[in-house]
C-alpha cells in the first residue's frame, strides 16, 4: 500500500499555477491587449463559420456598423456614453463593496419618471424648466428605489445583492403598468415616441448634433465623481468602510451614515442616466429601456478598476461591437442575436484573461525528474 | 551512519513570487531525537514545514523519507509517510467529540463500535501521559485540550513523524510543562518530533537539537547542550543582540483611566468581559496577561469606544483633572473630544489601517475629518508618513506602497508611529510584537517605554511572559473575562501568572 503510494508520488506536477505577487502595468496591459486581439479572432472565426464570408469584409462591416456615416458614429457616441455613466454611478457603491446590481431597475425608475413629466407636462412648460425637472426627478426616483437596499444593508445587514436584483423586476412591473396609462397609438402595447411633434423634454441639439447634451452631462458627472471619489473626505471615508468596517469604526466613521449615503449617490446617478436614455435617446419608454446597461456597466467598472480612462475605453469597445455586429446582422441577414454573441465572446476573454494577471503558469523542467 | 535519518530535505528551494521563503535548504531529523526549527517570524519555518505536510511543493530539492526519496504532493501523501503536523491553529469540529474528530476522515467498517474506539484512545493517552476523556465535546475543551486532541489525532493515525507548529503559544507555563513530559514520553517511545518556536528559553529546555533559519536561509544545526541564549539569538538574527529590556522607575503617576465594574457581552449574549475593574496611571506601563480570548480585546476596545458596554463605567481623567465617561461616547464622539486616546489593535490590518491604501492614506485614518470642510487634506498625512518612515526605519518601496505588501514588522511600526504621533495621553497596545523579528520587538519595546518615559498611562496586552515581567510596571491578569488579580511586575514570577491564568476569578487568591 505505501510502495504503491510512494510510486504514484514519484511523478512530478507537469506545471503549477503561482499567484502573482506584482506585475508590471505594462505587462497587464499587454495581456489585456492579447485578450482583446484573440477575441476579435475567435469572433471572426464564428462570423465566418456562420455566414462563411470573407473576414476582412465582416470587419468592414463592424466598423462601418459603429462609424461608418456621421448618425452611427453619434450613436455609438451615445451608447458609449451611457454606458460610461452607468459605469460611474455604480462606483462608489462598488468601492464601498457595496454590490449594487439594482442599476437596470434604477435606470427604468429614473426613465420612467422623465417619462411621466414629458407626458403630463411637455406641453405646458418651457423645454429649459422642464429639463431640469427631469434631471431632478430621475436623480431623486433613482435614490428612492436605492434607499430600501441601503437602509436595510446599514441597519440590518442584509444581501444587497439579492434585494437590488429583485427591485428591478419591481421595476419592470411598473413600467408595464405605466404603458396601460399612456399607450400611443391606443392597443399597440407600447408609448411610441413622445411629444414627437413638439420635441417637449428632449435633449436639445447643439451645434446640428442631437447628442451633444448627453457628453457633456455624462464627462461633468464623470469628472465629479472622480474627484469625490479620490479627495473628498466622503469619498475617503467610503473607500474605508469598503476595505473595513472594523477600520472605519476605529476611525470614528458613521458606517451606518456612509452606507445610506453612498447607496444614494450611486442609485442617484442610475436614475440620472434613465433620463439620459429617455430624453436624450429614444424618447420613449418600454420594459427594455435599460436593455441590460445596467449589467454590462458592471463589468466596465469593474475591469476599469474604477478608474474613469479605462471605463471610457472599455465602454468604447463594447458599444463599438456591438453597433458593428448590428450593422452586419443586417447586412449577412442573422438576427440580432449575433451582437449578443460578439458582445459574449469579447468579454469571455476580457474577463477570463484577468485570470492571467492575478496568476501565472510555471511548467517544471523535465529534467528534474530524471535525477530520482 | 547507523542511525537512519526520519527526514532528510537537500536544497530545498520554494519562492512565491519575487520572495524567495527558502533557499537550498538543508535539513535533516534524525530518529527518534526532538528537533527544534528556529527562527524568526518570516524565515521559512513554517513554509518548510508545510512543504513536509503536503500543503506547498518545492520548486527545487529532494525530500527524504527514512531514506526513500520521496514525492509530497498533498496531505494524504504525507500521512501514508507517518508525518503528522499539529497546526498553530486547531483544525477540530466543534460540536464533535474528541473521539469523534480523532477518527473523522478515517476509512472503517460499515459499523462503527465507539467504545472500542474510546478504548484505543485512551491506551493512547495513557501511553504517553495524556489527559483526554474522548467523549468530550470540543466545545467544552480549553485551549490545551484541544492541543492534545490535535496531537492524539495524529498519533491515534499512526504518524511517527510529528511536526508541531509553535505549539506553546497558547499554553500557560504549567500546560506547556505538561506537553513537554508527553513529547519526552513520545520520544522515548521511538518517534521523532520537529517543533518549530521562537521560544529560547524552550529550545533549551525541550530539543535534542536545534536548526535555525534565517530570512530563508538555512544557517546552522547545533547540538542544544552546546546553545546559550545568546549563541541561539545570535544565529537567529545574524549579529548580536541586547536581549535587557530597560524600565525605570514611573515618573509622578497619575491616575487617567479607570474602569469600573464592566461587563461586556458578546453576539450571542455571554460575557467576554465581566465585572472588570482596574487603574491605569500616566508615567506606568499595565501588562495585560491571560490565555488568548481572556477578554483581553474587549478590555481595550471598551475603552477605545468600540466595544458596547453592557453594565460599568470607563473613566477618564485628563492631565487638567477633568474627568470624562468614555463608556457612554462612541469612537468618533472621543475623537472630537480631542481625549488623546491612542489605540494600536490586535488586527493591525483589519482595524487599525487599511490594508489596500498607501502609507498616506493610512495615516489620514487618523486625520482625514480635519481641516477643510468637504476635501481632505493630503499633504500634512504625506509629511506624517515620510516622516515615520524615515524615524523608524521602515522598509518599503516608496509611501504610495499599499500597507498590505508590507512585511509584519513595517507594517506595525507604521501603526504604531501614527498612534504616537498623536501625543497621547493614554496608549494601548495589543500583541505589540506578534509577528515581529527580534529587532523590531526592541525598537517597539523602546518605543512604549519613550511614551511612558513622556508620562503617558500606556496599557498594554502581551502574550510572552518573560517580555510582560520585564516591561510593565504592573500586570493586569483576565481569566474568563475576569480580572484575576494584578500584580507587581518586579516581584511577581512567571508561575504566579500562570495560576492567575487558569484561575476561575477569586479562586486564584486562595492558591
Amino acid at each position: 500500500m505505501l510502495s504503491r503510494e510512494m510510486t504514484k508520488q514519484k511523478k512530478e506536477p507537469l506545471f503549477q499555477m503561482v499567484k502573482r505577487d506584482y506585475i508590471a502595468p505594462s505587462k497587464a496591459l499587454l495581456i489585456r491587449f492579447a485578450a482583446v486581439a484573440l477575441a476579435l479572432v475567435v469572433c471572426a472565426l464564428v462570423i465566418i463559420a456562420i455566414t462563411k464570408q470573407n473576414p476582412v469584409e465582416v470587419y468592414g462591416g463592424i466598423i462601418s456598423g459603429a462609424i461608418g456615416t456621421k448618425r452611427r458614429a453619434w450613436v455609438t457616441v451615445r451608447e458609449t456614453v451611457l454606458l460610461l455613466l452607468i459605469a460611474v454611478g455604480l462606483t462608489p457603491a462598488f468601492k464601498m463593496k457595496f454590490w449594487n446590481i439594482g442599476a437596470e431597475g434604477q435606470i427604468l425608475i429614473g426613465g420612467t419618471c422623465s417619462a411621466a413629466i414629458m407626458i403630463y407636462l411637455g406641453d405646458k412648460l418651457p423645454n429649459a424648466l422642464l429639463l431640469v425637472m427631469i434631471f431632478i426627478v430621475s436623480i431623486l426616483a433613482g435614490m428612492v428605489w436605492s434607499l430600501l437596499p441601503a437602509v436595510f444593508k446599514a441597519k440590518y445587514n442584509t444581501n444587497e445583492t439579492l434585494f437590488t436584483l429583485m427591485l428591478n423586476y419591481v421595476a419592470m412591473q411598473i413600467v408595464t403598468f405605466c404603458i396601460v396609462f399612456w399607450e400611443n397609438p391606443s392597443g399597440s402595447n407600447t408609448v411610441g415616441v413622445i411629444n414627437s411633434k413638439s420635441k417637449g423634454g428632449w435633449f436639445p441639439s447643439i451645434g446640428g448634433s442631437q447628442y451633444v447634451l448627453n457628453v457633456i452631462i455624462v464627462l461633468v458627472v464623470t469628472i465629479l465623481i472622480s474627484v469625490y471619489m479620490n479627495y473628498s473626505k466622503q469619498g475617503y471615508e467610503l473607500a474605508v468602510v469598503g476595505e473595513s468596517q472594523n477600520t472605519a469604526r476605529y476611525a470614528g466613521i458613521n458606517v451606518k451614515k456612509v452606507i445610506i449615503r453612498t447607496v444614494l449617490l450611486s442609485g442617484g446617478i442610475c436614475g440620472l442616466a434613465g433620463a439620459v436614455v429617455v430624453s436624450g435617446g429614444s424618447h420613449t419608454i418600454s420594459t427594455s429601456t435599460a436593455g441590460g446597461r445596467g449589467f454590462t456597466a458592471i463589468i466596465v467598472a469593474w475591469m476599469a478598476k474604477f478608474n474613469p480612462i479605462a471605463m471610457v475605453v472599455i465602454s468604447l469597445l463594447l458599444v463599438f461591437m456591438q453597433q458593428g455586429a448590428i450593422q452586419i446582422a443586417s447586412q449577412f441577414s442573422l438576427n440580432e442575436n449575433a451582437s449578443d454573441i460578439i458582445t459574449g465572446i469579447l468579454l469571455f476573454f476580457l474577463i477570463g484573461c484577468e485570470f492571467f494577471i492575478h496568476y501565472q503558469i510555471k511548467l517544471h523542467k523535465k529534467s528534474k525528474e530524471v535525477q530520482s | 551512519m547507523e542511525q537512519k535519518n526520519a527526514i532528510e530535505c537537500r536544497h530545498v528551494t520554494k519562492r512565491f513570487g519575487e520572495v524567495i521563503a527558502n533557499d537550498n535548504v538543508n535539513l535533516t531529523l534524525k530518529q527518534g531525537e526532538i528537533l527544534s526549527i528556529l527562527g524568526e517570524n518570516g524565515s521559512g519555518k513554517t513554509t518548510l514545514m508545510n512543504m513536509l505536510s503536503g500543503i506547498y511543493f518545492p520548486d527545487e530539492g529532494e525530500i527524504y523519507v527514512n531514506g526513500e526519496h520521496v514525492m509530497i504532493r498533498s496531505p494524504k501523501d504525507s500521512f501514508a509517510l507517518g508525518i503528522g503536523m499539529i497546526h498553530q491553529h486547531f483544525k477540530l469540529i466543534n460540536v464533535l467529540s474528541a473521539a469523534e474528530n480523532i477518527i473523522l476522515g478515517l476509512e472503517g467498517k460499515g459499523k462503527l463500535k465507539m467504545e472500542k474506539i474510546h478504548e484505543e484512545i485512551n491506551e493512547l493517552t495513557s501511553r504517553f501521559g495524556f489527559e483526554l476523556d474522548p467523549a468530550k465535546k470540543i466545545y467544552d475543551m480549553s485551549v490545551s485540550e484541544k492541543q492534545t486532541v490535535e496531537i492524539v489525532k495524529v498519533l491515534y493515525r499512526g504518524a511517527e513523524i510529528l511536526i508541531l507548529d509553535e505549539p506553546t503559544a497558547v499554553l500557560t507555563p504549567q500546560e506547556t510543562d505538561k506537553l513537554f513530559e508527553v513529547l519526552r514520553n513520545m520520544k522515548k517511545d521511538g518517534k521523532s518530533i520537529i517543533i518549530i518556536t521562537h521560544k529560547l528559553n524552550e529550545v533549551l529546555e525541550i530539543s535534542d537539537r536545534v536548526a535555525v533559519l534565517r530570512k530563508g536561509k538555512y544557517i546552522d544545526t547545533v547540538e542544544t547542550k552546546d546553545a546559550t541564549v545568546a549563541s541561539l539569538t545570535e544565529m537567529m538574527v545574524g549579529e548580536k543582540v541586547e536581549l535587557d529590556i530597560e524600565r525605570t522607575e514611573p515618573n509622578h503617576p497619575e491616575k487617567r483611566i479607570e474602569m469600573r465594574g464592566l461587563t461586556c457581552l458578546n453576539r450571542e449574549g455571554r460575557a467576554v468581559l465581566s465585572n472588570a475593574s482596574f487603574e491605569a496611571y500616566s508615567g506606568e506601563i499595565l501588562g495585560v496577561a491571560g490565555i488568548s480570548g481572556s477578554g483581553q480585546r474587549e478590555l481595550l476596545e471598551a475603552i477605545a469606544g468600540l466595544q458596547r458596554v453592557e453594565s460599568g463605567e470607563v473613566l477618564y481623567y485628563d492631565p487638567e483633572g477633568q474627568v470624562h465617561k468614555l463608556s457612554d461616547m462612541s469612537s468618533d464622539a472621543i475623537r472630537d473630544l480631542n481625549i488623546h486616546l491612542s489605540f494600536v489593535p490586535e488586527d493591525r490590518l483589519g482595524m487599525g489601517l487599511v490594508g489596500s491604501m498607501d502609507l498616506t492614506g493610512n495615516m489620514m485614518v487618523r486625520s482625514y475629518s480635519k481641516g477643510r470642510r468637504f476635501l481632505t487634506d493630503r499633504k500634512s498625512p504625506k509629511k506624517l508618513a515620510e516622516k515615520i518612515v524615515d524615524k523608524l526605519d521602515v522598509v518599503t518601496p516608496s509611501i504610495e506602497t499599499p500597507v498590505r505588501r508590507l512585511s509584519g514588522g513595517n507594517v506595525q511600526k507604521v501603526l504604531v508611529g501614527r498612534e504616537i504621533s498623536l501625543s497621547p495621553s493614554v496608549l494601548m497596545v495589543a500583541y505589540p510584537v506578534r509577528g515581529l523579528d527580534i529587532n523590531s520587538s526592541y525598537t517597539i519595546y523602546n518605543l512604549l517605554n519613550e511614551q511612558k518615559k513622556k508620562g503617558v498611562s500606556v496599557i498594554c496586552v502581551i502574550e510572552d511572559l518573560d517580555v510582560i515581567l520585564q516591561l510593565c510596571d504592573r500586570i493586569l491578569v483576565l481569566s474568563g473575562g475576569k480580572v484575576s488579580g494584578i500584580v507587581d511586575a518586579r516581584t511577581a514570577t512567571k508561575e504566579e501568572i500562570g495560576l492567575l491564568m487558569t484561575a476561575g476569578g477569586k479562586e486564584a487568591d486562595v492558591e
